[in-house]
């Protein structure tokens, strides 16, 4: 793949793509401490809701589902954009976004029917640590829906072109970081209670 | 050699992508089957957190593009994640999330 606009640093890789990677491994550590205070507090709640009597799985599994199957769609999207095919590039792209407001919407059902059983992030430890953390998740999910639909609008602007590329695949680590962080925290939070 | 020679590669075709997707659907399945087999219950905890590493390193390699791209990328990326991964386990261990500690 070539990348036209791309702009090189003294090692020969695209400045952006590193930067980004820069990032992700930033969040590594961010996720990583999250993940750790979940662990640590885990079991520890003096009082209920505990999450073998809330955790839904079954809906929960279908939102990991979801999640894993926008990950494809955000590589064919890249693979579109790089081949310059900007309409399969806007349906992979908007395929990616829907996907993930499909997640979102699902974490919106989980949130509020949590509350209404009695679980706030005030009520007790595995609360705090839950909503953390999950809401941490929620909140990149929701950047990377902005970043997707930003992507969209300049392709239908005609400004994403092969020679942006580079911003797609940017988009596209960020976008299955996300998806790796959920696979993490759909094991350790829901399938480990 | 030109900057971009050095720092791209050839991603995988469609085909790879359709096939690590049908992989990782299974995986989930599998994750879940496990769950709600209490023959599995003993070995619960290794058993997810292989195929959650499995799922991990099949994300990352493949739609990341890790295995084929800069090394110094692989570095960038795993270097922080190795670490994120020891201070979670020494803080297991500091709060006797392990059952060993105070």
């Amino acid at each position: 793949m070539t990348h036209a606009a791309a702009h090189y640093t003294s090692t020969g890789l695209d400045n952006k793509k590193l930067a980004f990677w820069a990032f992700i491994g930033s969040e590594c550590l961010l996720f990583g401490s999250l993940i750790s205070t979940y662990l640590v507090y885990k079991g520890r709640s003096v009082s209920g809701p505990t999450p073998h009597e809330i955790l839904n799985i079954p809906v929960t599994s279908v939102s990991t589902f979801d999640l894993l199957m926008s990950s494809l769609a955000m590589v064919l999207a890249l693979a579109a954009v790089s081949r310059g095919d900007k309409l399969w590039a806007r349906f992979w792209l908007g395929t990616t976004a829907f996907l993930g407001l499909v997640f979102l919407g699902f974490q919106y059902y989980e949130f509020t029917s949590f509350v209404r059983e009695g679980l706030t992030i005030r009520t007790n430890l595995f609360g705090s640590t839950f909503f953390t953390l999950t809401g941490t998740h929620g909140a990149h999910v929701a950047v990377g829906v902005l970043l997707l639909l930003t992507l969209l609008v300049r392709s239908f602007q005609g400004k994403l072109g092969p020679e942006k590329a580079i911003n797609v695949e940017v988009t596209g680590l960020y976008w299955h970081f996300v998806d790796v962080v959920w696979i993490v925290i759909f094991t350790v939070v829901y399938l480990l209670q | 050699m030109s900057p971009e020679h050095r720092s791209e590669h050839a991603h995988p075709g469609t085909g790879t992508y359709l096939a690590v997707a049908a992989v990782l659907l299974i995986i989930t399945i599998v994750e879940v089957g496990v769950f709600y087999v209490p023959a599995f219950k003993p070995v619960l905890a290794p058993v997810l957190l292989t195929l959650s590493a499995v799922k991990f390193g099949l994300v990352v390699m493949f739609y990341m593009h890790l295995r084929f791209d800069h090394a110094l990328f692989r570095l960038i990326f795993t270097l922080p994640l190795l670490l994120a991964l020891g201070v979670s386990i020494a803080l297991m261990f500091l709060f006797g999330a392990f059952g060993l500690g105070h």
